[in-house]
């Protein structure tokens, strides 16, 4: 007989610390579906993905019920769409969007991922087609989501695509300005961009992957952050370890889910991802963590230190808990998304330098943060490009997702709605880094060795 | 397959015969059970085997946590296999 005490733990966990599985995503490769003849790559494209991915929402119900847990969302990732489309002209790409749309209203899911472009060393005529269609791509649709990788630590950094993108974010801001610019929530700019990450907005479907996979999202702030405040002011070896044991119990259910949706879909189980994802709910922040580890509010000093040891604990407890791990795999700290970072960032002790510093010891990086709408392309795309610099030079993904809400300024709130919650706009520096940024060209990849 | 139906809440009488009562009635077999009460906070954790189930995990799931409800107490009918994956390596 199974122990009360564990029991009792599990139904805590989910009923008062909003334990839950944050997405199933299910990755499915478009390549069979290339065609010249653009209809019919609709078409393909529309079949597919309505046809592999029919049962997913009805199995994932299904899980829910027989194990008592809550699974958030239901995702698919496809194939990088400007692979798939290479031949299309922005126009195309625009009308397929619409197709991916279509799909996802059909099959119920919360979000399509792989409106895609990797072009971390340069851009084919198809990548560029994409980038161009991204704003009025997700400006017409709901639940399509788009990433761009624009660097990686063996190609280093694409600064054409640096700057290409900072326009292309204040494009998507423009054409969404009606609702706070939301459509920059669906963007994200990516170095070393995972191939088999089922969080949006940036999972796809890579290149390497089986024809379908199914990919778990675990989440579980809430249940760390009781974790370590019910362990007291232990040292940090006992800290660590209490981290670790949570995490181990948070993964093993995204493993049962993951290989019981695989078995129910008849598709391959792929990985699953042990990243910390915080709501805007109470009780489920990532800064909660922190400060339950002994911080006054999230962004002071030692916020870094604490995220690190977070972040490695995490990852060493959920690695033995699963027989495959990927995606992201860390704890995320997106700023509308997580109550604590918006009180932070509202009391002004998280600050955009902070967050900066924050994402190089966690996983993904400057992620849903508001920004002022009159902010220019030229110091969005160094914002890219700092963000970026610190994924390729520690071989990491690191992202950004900043919102230039239109229309708002600092001291303003912008609204998102459901997961993506609220965030207040945060400050920036005035001073240009035009010259910079139009410099054109590539940063070299770092060297790998004289570390220091 | 086998299920957890835990019974939380505040103690009374007859929160046993009722949950008994419901598994009887829908052909789930009460195989493993064990309850303590905590202060006033009563908690039951019975495993029952689902294999003569009357109708489907679901109906089964959700009429037990309504008739739950009706008495003031939480029950949830959970597999087995999330407690053993969670709890045992």
């Amino acid at each position: 007989m199974l122990n009360t005490h564990d029991v009792l733990e599990t139904i805590k966990m989910i009923r008062d610390e909003n334990l839950d599985i944050r997405t199933v995503t299910m990755g499915i490769s478009l390549f069979d579906c290339i065609s010249d003849d653009p209809e019919r790559l609709e078409t393909r494209i529309y079949d597919k993905i309505t046809r592999s991915a029919k049962n997913l929402v009805s199995v994932c119900e299904e899980l829910e019920a027989t194990y008592g847990i809550p699974i958030v969302n239901k995702r698919i990732s496809v194939t990088p769409i400007s692979l798939v489309g290479s031949g299309l002209s922005p126009d195309g790409f625009v009308r397929l969007a619409g197709v991916l749309e279509r799909a996802a209203n059909t099959l119920g899911v919360n979000f399509i991922g792989g409106f895609s472009a990797l072009v971390q060393k340069g851009a084919t005529a198809g990548a560029a087609n994409l980038i161009e269609a991204i704003p009025e791509a997700l400006s017409t649709t709901e639940h399509i989501c788009s990433s761009v990788n624009v660097a990686s630590t063996k190609a280093g950094i694409n600064m054409d695509a640096v700057k290409k993108m900072g326009e292309i974010i204040k494009q998507t801001a423009y054409l969404t300005r009606e609702r706070d610019s939301i459509g920059c929530a669906k963007l994200v700019v990516f170095a070393n961009i995972p191939e088999d990450n089922p969080f949006m907005a940036g999972a796809l479907h890579g290149v390497g992957e089986p024809d379908t996979v199914i990919n778990v999202g675990v989440s579980g702030p809430g249940v760390v952050a009781v974790a370590v405040r019910e362990a007291g002011d232990c040292d940090f070896s006992t800290l660590a370890d209490t981290v670790k044991k949570i995490a181990f119990k948070i993964t093993r259910v995204g493993q049962l889910i993951a290989a019981e949706a695989a078995a129910r879909l008849g598709v391959p189980y792929g990985i699953v991802d042990l990243s910390l994802a915080p709501t805007p709910a109470k009780g489920d922040s990532v800064a909660e963590i922190l400060e339950n580890m002994g911080l006054e509010r999230c962004g002071t000093h030692g916020t870094t230190a604490a995220l690190a040891l977070l972040n490695d604990a995490v990852k060493k407890g959920g690695v033995m808990a699963s027989s495959h791990v990927g995606g992201l795999s860390g704890a995320f700290i997106p700023v509308s998304e997580d109550r604590g970072m918006i009180d932070a960032v509202r009391r002004g002790t998280l600050s955009l330098e902070k967050l900066e510093a924050m994402t190089a010891v966690c996983s993904v990086g400057l992620d849903m943060i508001a920004i002022p709408g009159d902010t220019s392309a030229a110091t969005i795309s160094g914002i890219i490009a700092d963000e970026i610099s610190i994924g390729v030079a520690n071989t990491k993904t690191t992202a950004v997702r900043v919102i230039p809400v239109v229309g708002k300024g600092v001291g303003d709130s912008a609204e998102f709605g459901g997961l993506l919650g609220y965030a207040p706009i945060m400050p920036l520096h005035g001073e240009s880094c035009e010259r910079f940024i139009s410099r054109g060209g590539r940063i070299p990849a770092p060297i790998h060795s004289l570390k220091n | 397959m086998k299920a957890v139906v835990t019974v939380t809440g505040k103690d009374k009488v007859g929160i046993i015969a009722m949950a008994s009562a419901e598994c009887a009635k829908y052909g789930a077999n009460i195989v493993d059970i064990s309850q303590t009460v905590m202060k006033e906070y009563f908690a039951m954790i019975m495993l029952v085997e689902l294999e003569g189930l009357s109708t489907d995990f679901r109906t089964f799931a959700e009429n037990i946590t309504k008739a739950g409800k009706e008495s003031s107490v939480d029950i949830r009918v959970m597999h087995e296999d999330i407690f053993n994956s969670m709890h045992k390596i």
